[in-house]
C-alpha cells in the first residue's frame, strides 16, 4: 500500500476494521429503529426476522456501535480540535459546495465539514446511547419512571435522525469528492488528492517519509 | 387475531390505512365503576382471572389491603385501598384499577407495531397480542399506567373489557360477579343516565362533590366511575385528575413522524440534484503534478 511511492498512507488496516464496524452497525440501527419511528417503514422488521426480534437485536447492536465509536473518538479525536482555518473553510462553504477550492487556506488531516461529521456523530451516539438504556426495558424497566421514559424516546427518535442526516452527508461526501472512499477501503489516498484536499497534513507526511 | 370481526375495527395502531367504513351500527359501550358501592371484596379480580384463563403468581403481602401491589401482565385489574381522613371521618375509598378504554388512546397511538392494538367501534380498546413486539411503548403512551410487558413472552397485557363476552352480548365477567352491584355495562349514554341517578343520590347524603369520571382529555373514556369527590381525582390512589396524552408522546407520534422522514429525503435528494448539477470533486493531472513537485522538494 504505502510502499507504492505515489500514495500517501491514511488509515491503518486496524482503524479501518474499526470504521467499518462502526459504520455497519450504524446502518443496522438506522434500518431496525426506523422500522419502529414510522409505520411504513415497518417492513423493515423483515430484515431482522420479524418485529420481536428487530426489538431485541436493536439495543445490542447499540452495544456494539457504542463500543466501536468509542474506539473511533479516541484515534481520531485530536486531529479534530478546531483550528482557525476551519473557521475560514466554513465561512467558503459556497465555494467548496460549488467544487471550486482556489484560494481556500491549507488543511490538516481533516476539513471543517468532517470534524463537524466527528463531533456531531460523537455527541448524537453519546445521546443515542444514554437515552437507548432507558428505553431497553429488557435490563432497565426498574430504574427510570415512565415520564422519563417518553422524554427519552422523543431525545432518541430527534437524535436518532440527527445521525441519520449527518451519515447521508458523510456517505454523500465521500462519493462527490473523488478518491476518498479508497482512504477506507484500501488505507491509502493518492497524493494529488491529499495535495488538493489536505494540504497541510499532505506536507508533514511528505517530511515524515 | 382480533376478538371481533375486522368490520368493527375503529383504529388500528401503527396502519397507514384506513379502517373499513361501512358498519354504521355500533353502540358505544361502556363500564360504570359506581366507587361508592365498592366494598373491596375483590370477586371482580378473581372473575377476571378465571374468565380470562390467567393465574398470578403468588405474591407478597405490602401490608395493605393492595394484593397484588400493583397490575401485572396476569392481574388486569386491581382495588387500589385509599385511607383518606376528612376532618373527624375516615373514609375507605376502594377503587378498581385497570386499563380506562380511553376514547383517544394513548396507547394505540404510540405503539409501533401494525395491529398490535385496536379500537373496536364499540370504543373497547384491545391489545392483540400475536402482533405485539414488547418495545413498552404503549406504557409510554397511557395516561393511566396500565399496560404491563410480560417476562414471559415480552408482549403487553392489560384488561380487554372482556370483549370477547361483550361481543356475544354478555357484560364483562367482573360486572357479572360484583356483589354489591358497583359495576354496571351497557351503552355509554345509558351508563351516563345511570350514573346521573346514583350522582343525585350520593348528594342527597351529603356528598356535595360526587359526580362522573369521564376525562375529557382522552376523548372520554369508556370505563367511567362514579365518585364521591370527583373534584379531587387523585385522591383515590392517584387518579390522574385531568389526564392527557402526554405533549411528548403527541410530539413524537405528532409532527416529528413526517418531518423527519421529509429531512432525510430531502438530504438525498439535495445530494443527488448537487451530483447532478456541480458534479464529482476530482483531482486534476495539474493537481496530481503540483503532488508530485511537492513531494519531491520534500514538502517545500
Ligand atoms: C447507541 C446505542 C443504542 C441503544 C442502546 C439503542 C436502544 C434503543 C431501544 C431500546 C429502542 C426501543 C426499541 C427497542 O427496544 O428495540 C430504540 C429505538 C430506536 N432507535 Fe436506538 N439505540 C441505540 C442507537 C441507535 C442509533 C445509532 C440509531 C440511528 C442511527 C437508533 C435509532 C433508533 C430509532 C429510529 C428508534 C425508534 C424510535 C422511535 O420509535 O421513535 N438507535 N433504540
Ligand atoms: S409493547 Fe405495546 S406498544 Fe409495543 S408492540 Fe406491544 S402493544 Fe404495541
Ligand atoms: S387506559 Fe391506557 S391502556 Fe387503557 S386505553 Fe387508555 S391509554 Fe390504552
Amino acid at each position: 500500500m504505502s510502499e507504492d511511492k505515489n500514495v500517501v498512507a491514511r488509515y491503518t488496516t486496524a482503524a479501518r476494521i474499526n470504521h467499518w464496524i462502526t459504520a455497519v452497525s450504524l446502518i443496522l440501527l438506522a434500518l431496525s429503529g426506523m422500522a419502529l419511528f414510522h409505520p411504513s417503514l415497518f417492513f423493515l422488521t423483515n430484515l431482522f426476522g420479524g418485529g420481536q426480534a428487530t426489538r431485541a437485536i436493536h439495543p445490542w447492536i447499540g452495544v456494539v456501535l457504542a463500543i466501536s465509536f468509542l474506539g473511533l473518538f479516541f484515534r481520531f479525536f485530536t486531529l479534530n480540535f478546531w483550528k482557525r482555518e476551519d473557521t475560514v473553510w466554513m465561512k467558503n462553504l459556497g465555494k467548496v459546495i460549488n467544487n471550486n477550492e482556489e484560494g481556500l487556506p491549507e488543511l490538516g488531516k481533516y476539513n471543517a465539514g468532517q470534524k463537524l461529521v466527528f463531533w456531531g456523530q460523537s455527541i448524537l451516539i453519546l445521546l443515542l446511547f444514554g437515552s437507548g438504556i432507558v428505553l431497553w426495558d429488557v435490563y432497565f424497566e426498574d430504574y427510570t419512571t415512565i415520564d422519563q421514559k417518553r422524554l427519552a424516546a422523543v431525545v432518541h427518535a430527534l437524535c436518532a435522525i440527527g445521525a441519520i442526516l449527518i451519515w447521508i452527508v458523510h456517505v454523500y461526501a465521500a462519493i462527490w469528492v473523488k478518491g476518498t472512499l479508497r482512504a477506507m477501503t484500501r488505507g491509502s489516498v493518492t497524493r494529488g488528492w491529499s495535495w488538493k484536499h489536505h494540504r497541510k497534513w499532505f506536507r508533514q507526511e511528505v517530511k515524515k517519509s | 387475531m382480533a376478538t371481533m370481526q375486522s368490520l368493527d375495527i375503529r383504529r388500528r395502531s401503527a396502519s397507514t390505512e384506513a379502517p373499513p367504513q361501512v358498519r354504521q351500527s355500533a353502540i358505544q359501550v361502556a363500564k360504570l365503576i359506581d366507587v361508592s358501592k365498592c366494598i373491596g371484596c375483590k370477586a371482580c379480580q378473581a372473575a377476571c382471572l378465571e374468565w380470562n384463563d390467567l393465574k398470578a403468581p403468588i405474591g407478597y403481602t405490602d401490608g395493605t389491603y393492595d394484593n397484588p401491589t400493583d397490575l401485572t401482565p396476569t392481574s388486569w385489574t386491581v382495588m387500589r385501598f385509599t385511607e383518606y381522613e376528612r376532618g373527624d371521618d375516615l373514609e375507605w375509598l376502594i377503587r378498581k384499577d385497570g386499563c380506562m378504554h380511553c376514547d383517544d388512546p394513548g396507547c394505540l397511538k404510540a405503539c409501533p407495531a401494525p395491529g398490535a392494538i385496536v379500537q373496536y367501534t364499540n370504543g373497547i380498546v384491545d391489545f392483540v397480542s400475536e402482533n405485539c413486539i414488547g418495545c413498552g411503548y404503549c406504557v409510554k403512551g397511557c395516561p393511566f399506567n396500565v399496560p404491563r410487558i410480560s417476562k414471559v413472552d415480552r408482549k403487553a397485557y392489560k384488561c380487554t373489557l372482556c370483549v370477547d363476552r361483550v361481543s356475544v352480548g354478555q357484560a364483562p365477567a367482573c360486572a357479572k360477579v360484583c356483589p354489591t352491584q358497583a359495576i354496571y355495562f351497557g351503552s355509554k349514554e345509558d351508563m351516563i343516565v345511570h350514573a346521573e341517578h346514583r350522582i343525585a343520590d350520593l348528594k342527597s347524603r351529603g356528598f356535595q362533590k360526587s359526580g362522573l369520571y369521564n376525562p375529557p382529555g382522552v376523548g372520554g373514556t369508556h370505563v367511567m366511575y362514579v365518585l364521591h369527590h370527583a373534584d379531587q381525582p387523585s385522591l383515590y390512589a392517584g387518579l390522574p385528575d385531568d389526564p392527557r396524552i402526554s405533549p411528548m408522546v403527541g410530539f413524537w407520534k405528532g409532527v416529528m413522524k413526517p418531518l423527519s422522514l421529509a429531512a432525510i429525503a430531502f438530504a438525498g435528494v439535495f445530494g443527488f440534484l448537487h451530483y447532478i448539477t456541480k458534479g464529482p470533486n476530482e483531482v486534476s493531472d495539474t493537481d496530481e503534478r503540483k503532488a508530485d513537485e511537492m513531494a519531491k522538494g520534500k514538502g517545500a
